[in-house]
């Protein structure tokens, strides 16, 4: 009856959980390679240092941060609704298809300062439209959220290479991939931006796009917290039964959170195709998509939490790809094992602690003011 | 298995009886976290007695019977049962020590029959049909013994509630019970079956059964227990015998201040039509009416009582009016707007036209537990022009607009910013009342005002439920709690399996009467049972 659970402060549950599962992966991660005579430790470092190390280090890192804090928010604003969005690696896809289309219908003809926003709302249009398709099933037809924007990733992929290989090719070329993009359609690379400024930068792949994601961060955490919308959201997420009683069409709730979560999806195609590859091309989207579930339940659904989870997976594929250039012993699929583990303590299992380490911060905490002596 | 036998004399802190206790409960604390539910809690049960243990939502009651019944662990403590020590750390251990439990929601399966839901994980072998024809023979002996009659053969989910509450009770009995305990049993019951069941309680205490009734109505005590004992805050606060005590110490006792149980309320001065309810049926998606052709009026300045045992069609009936579920034929008009299957309202609408809905659950419907308090003070009006700039919310106004009610209301602690989930019961339900009743409803529904509300906070929602009557508004109100109906409303309609079976004015209506027409078998009532 009085049953309320003890009070855990909320650093517990947002800081302490998330290092520790973190500190799980690493562990495991660790006894990994000394069974197959690597130093863990050394490891570790070559990691630390090929992502932050140089500055060409922390631009790749950085590059994968953005995608990262794309599909991450995408999850987000999602799961504020109570949906499970599985769907961003389709719905930035087909968001980079929108802008790869876009780009080269109007790159001769219009200046940069105008093919920007375009593109911007390409992704956004079409990552939301791919979306709202599970969306309106969801809402509307009661089929499962999880089924169908898993079946939707597929439908991108297929799409995706009918285009390429049938309709998108550039003619006589044998690759599956577009023209490349005039000047005016390609974002600038921060090597670049900083050499407007006469800061010397080594070249990365890091582009404009991450100023973007530093945006949409904060958008998100107003339209989530601060608009009637976003009030909207967190009520259906929270409590259907309140939001219909509030007059709060849940069904609406849905395609709106879908339409937003699959516009923030879309956004990779700007870092991507509009960012790095300057052309249409096959599988850019590498599972970022998949990424953004981990990201967003290590971040616990907030933009804060969000870029730092996004910043761990930075810093692992860009320092994990060092590690296998640097150790001969360590494979690209041993990188991805890591990974793997980091995704699975951090986003999978990420409730597996919870219980243990709250009893024992509340045995520690408790301790310090029960009378000793008390056997039961 | 727990024959009572003496011990040592001097391990018994007895309270005058020569039998050892029952049970007896010594320094019992439980906390989660730092919530101390039960603080150096001592209970002694005299055998062969009914108990009461009394107390609010949150004095710690449950988490003591949990106990008791091995669902929790004490953190410290000792258990006697019969006098000797016992260890219980599960349910399993709380039965062989001949401790029975019948359960506030009953655990039968609906599609079993009496004598398979009594026999059911108490087999005596493999072979099931040796095993129902011993069950079937102990049952019967039980039935004679306790006279407490049920059909064998009938399936459980076929009989009325008071008769499964019966098969609960032959449940704890077959597995050799000599201690029962009941966790608020007549919260589902009519005051009819309420009576039965006290005989059967009483004719379990002749055959030498101890009975610990937990309740946190003041009239059953007095009723039927010989001791009674009243928790507080997690606290064991007063032991009484029940025929040395009244209902006036039992409730200032439970709420450690003086109480007014009885409501002084003017005559109504009803005006006009508000509400006119013509013909509304619903039909749920299996077909069965809930809401069966039902035709009634709310005029300003009265509260209409809805009076019936929980499941009767009352909550559909405020969903319905509340624009939360779609009517399937008639309809009703709001201050002359005619509303039916054809034109269906939505609960913001309803909003607009000044309807306010107190929910019957407010957890599961008229708050957002997760919200700070200020947010889920807006639910509902959070489109309201007060609240929002263009895009922005108005944080401020909302924290304002959340305060003044918080004051306004005496809801406790006055902090917007807590999380909704961490008020108590009567709290959370006074912000929810604030909110809707503070916008002037010309109509105002409210169903289970005081559900899972202290006493204190009580007699603060009766108060302003009257004071909108007196202001004004229509009020139609839901209650499964017959005292409450009978001291709120100025006309009461029973309602049953979705009809309403008959009206009575307030100052006419009686326990019995009303209780009669909730079982729909009132000598007057104007249809046949269905």
């Amino acid at each position: 009856m009085a049953a309320a659970p003890g009070k855990i402060p909320r650093w517990v549950d947002v800081a302490l959980i998330p290092l520790v599962n973190i500190a799980l992966a690493f562990i495991v991660s660790g006894f990994i390679l000394w069974t197959i005579d690597v130093d863990p430790l050394t490891a570790l470092k070559t990691i630390l240092v090929g992502a932050f190390g140089y500055s060409d280090a922390i631009g790749y890192t950085l590059y994968y941060t953005t995608n990262f804090v794309f599909t991450g928010l995408a999850v987000a604003v999602a799961f504020h609704a109570g949906l499970f969005n599985i769907g961003g690696e389709g719905q930035a896809y087909i968001g980079g298809l929108g802008v790869g289309l876009g780009i080269l219908l109007v790159d001769s003809s219009l200046p940069f300062l105008l093919i920007l926003p375009i593109s911007i709302l390409l992704a956004a249009a079409f990552g939301a439209a791919w979306a709202a398709v599970p969306a309106y099933l969801q809402a509307y037809r009661g089929s499962h959220i999880v089924i169908t924007t898993i079946m939707f990733n597929f439908i991108a992929a297929a799409l995706m290479v009918y285009l390429m290989v049938n309709v998108l090719i550039q003619p006589g070329s044998m690759s599956p991939e577009s023209r490349e993009f005039a000047p005016e359609g390609q974002l600038p690379f921060m090597h670049e931006v900083f050499g407007w400024f006469g800061i010397e930068v080594t070249p990365s792949p890091l582009n404009l796009s991450v100023v973007w994601a530093a945006i949409c961060c904060v958008l998100v955490w107003a339209f989530i917290w601060r608009t009637r919308w976003g009030y909207e959201i967190r009520t259906v997420g929270a409590n259907e039964t309140a939001a219909v009683y509030a007059g709060i069409d849940p069904r609406r709730v849905i395609m709106l959170a879908m339409c937003v979560s699959g516009a923030l999806a879309g956004f990779v195609g700007i870092n991507e195709i509009m960012g790095v590859h300057h052309r249409l091309l096959l599988n850019f989207t590498a599972g970022y998509g998949f990424t953004g579930i981990a990201v967003s339940l290590m971040g616990r659904n907030h933009p804060i939490g969000i870029v730092l989870a996004s910043l761990l997976f930075g810093m692992l594929y860009q320092g994990g790809a060092e590690l296998a250039f640097e150790e001969p012993k360590v494979t690209r699929e041993l990188v991805v094992t890591i990974q793997g583990l980091v995704i699975l303590f951090s986003g999978a299992l990420a409730y597996m602690m919870k219980g243990p380490i709250e009893r024992a911060y509340l045995r520690i905490a408790g301790g310090l003011g029960r009378p000793a002596g008390q056997e039961g | 298995m727990s024959d009572p036998e003496i011990q040592n004399q001097d391990d018994v802190r007895s309270l005058g009886t020569d039998a050892p206790p029952a049970i007896e409960l010594r320094d019992i604390n439980k906390s989660f976290g730092p919530v101390r539910a039960n603080k150096n809690v001592c209970l002694s049960v005299k055998p062969g007695a009914i108990h009461g243990i009394i107390g609010e939502n949150g004095a710690g009651k449950s988490t003591l019977m949990s106990i008791l019944y091995g669902f929790y662990e004490a953190d410290s403590g000792e258990i006697l049962i019969g006098g000797k020590p016992a260890t219980i750390r599960s349910s399993r251990d709380a039965i062989s020590a001949g401790i029975g439990m019948v359960h506030q929601h009953f655990m039968l399966v609906d599609n079993m029959s009496v004598v398979e839901n009594i026999m059911l994980g108490a087999e005596s072998g493999a072979i099931l049909t040796s095993s129902v024809a011993a069950a079937r023979a102990e049952l019967e002996r039980l039935e004679r013994d306790y006279s407490l009659d049920v059909d064998p053969d009938a399936l459980a989910g076929d009989l009325p509630v008071g008769q499964q509450q019966r098969v609960e009770i032959l449940k704890a009995l077959y597995r050799g019970a000599e201690i029962l305990i009941l966790d608020e049993p007549t919260g589902v019951l009519t005051p009819q079956e309420t009576d039965q069941l006290f005989r059967i309680l009483d004719s379990l205490r002749k055959q030498g059964v101890t009975i610990v009734l937990i309740t946190h109505k003041l009239r059953e005590i007095m009723a039927v227990t010989d001791d009674v004992s009243v928790m507080r805050g997690g606290e064991m606060i007063a032991h009484r015998e029940t025929a040395q005590t009244n209902k006036e110490e039992l409730a200032e006792l439970m709420v450690g201040r003086k109480v007014l149980l009885s409501l002084d309320k003017a005559a109504p001065q009803a005006g006009e039509t508000v509400l006119a309810v013509e013909g509304l049926t619903f039909v749920d998606k299996a077909g069965v009416p809930r809401v069966d052709n039902i035709s009634f009026s709310v005029r300003a300045g009265e509260i209409v009582g809805i009076a019936g045992v929980s499941g009767n069609g009352q909550s559909e009936l405020l969903e319905l009016l509340s624009g939360v579920r779609p009517v399937t034929a008639g309809g009703f008009s709001l201050m002359g707007e005619r509303f039916s299957a054809s034109r269906r309202l939505d609960p913001a609408k309803m909003r607009d036209l000044k309807v306010a809905h107190v929910p019957e659950d407010r957890l599961r419907s008229g708050l957002v537990r997760t919200f700070a308090a200020e947010e889920s003070a807006v639910l509902g009006y959070h489109r309201d022009a007060a609240y929002n700039g263009a895009v922005f919310t108005k944080r401020d106004a909302i924290q304002q607009d959340c305060a003044t009610k918080m004051t306004d209301f005496d809801v406790r602690p006055p902090n917007p910013k807590l999380k909704t989930a961490n008020f108590s019961g009567g709290n959370q339900q006074k912000l929810v009342l604030a909110r809707e009743i503070s916008r002037d409803p010309r109509l105002l529904l409210v169903g289970q005002p005081t559900r899972g509300v202290d006493i204190g906070a009580i007699e603060f929602i009766h108060r302003n439920i009257v004071a909108m009557r007196d202001a004004g508004s229509a009020v139609l109100l839901v209650s499964v709690e017959l005292d409450e109906i009978m001291s709120l409303s100025d006309r009461i309609l029973v309602m049953f399996e979705g009809r309403i079976v008959g009206e009575v004015p307030a100052h006419e209506a009686d326990e019995r009467l009303l209780g009669l027409m909730m079982a729909n078998a009132a000598p007057e009532r104007s249809e046949a049972a269905g």
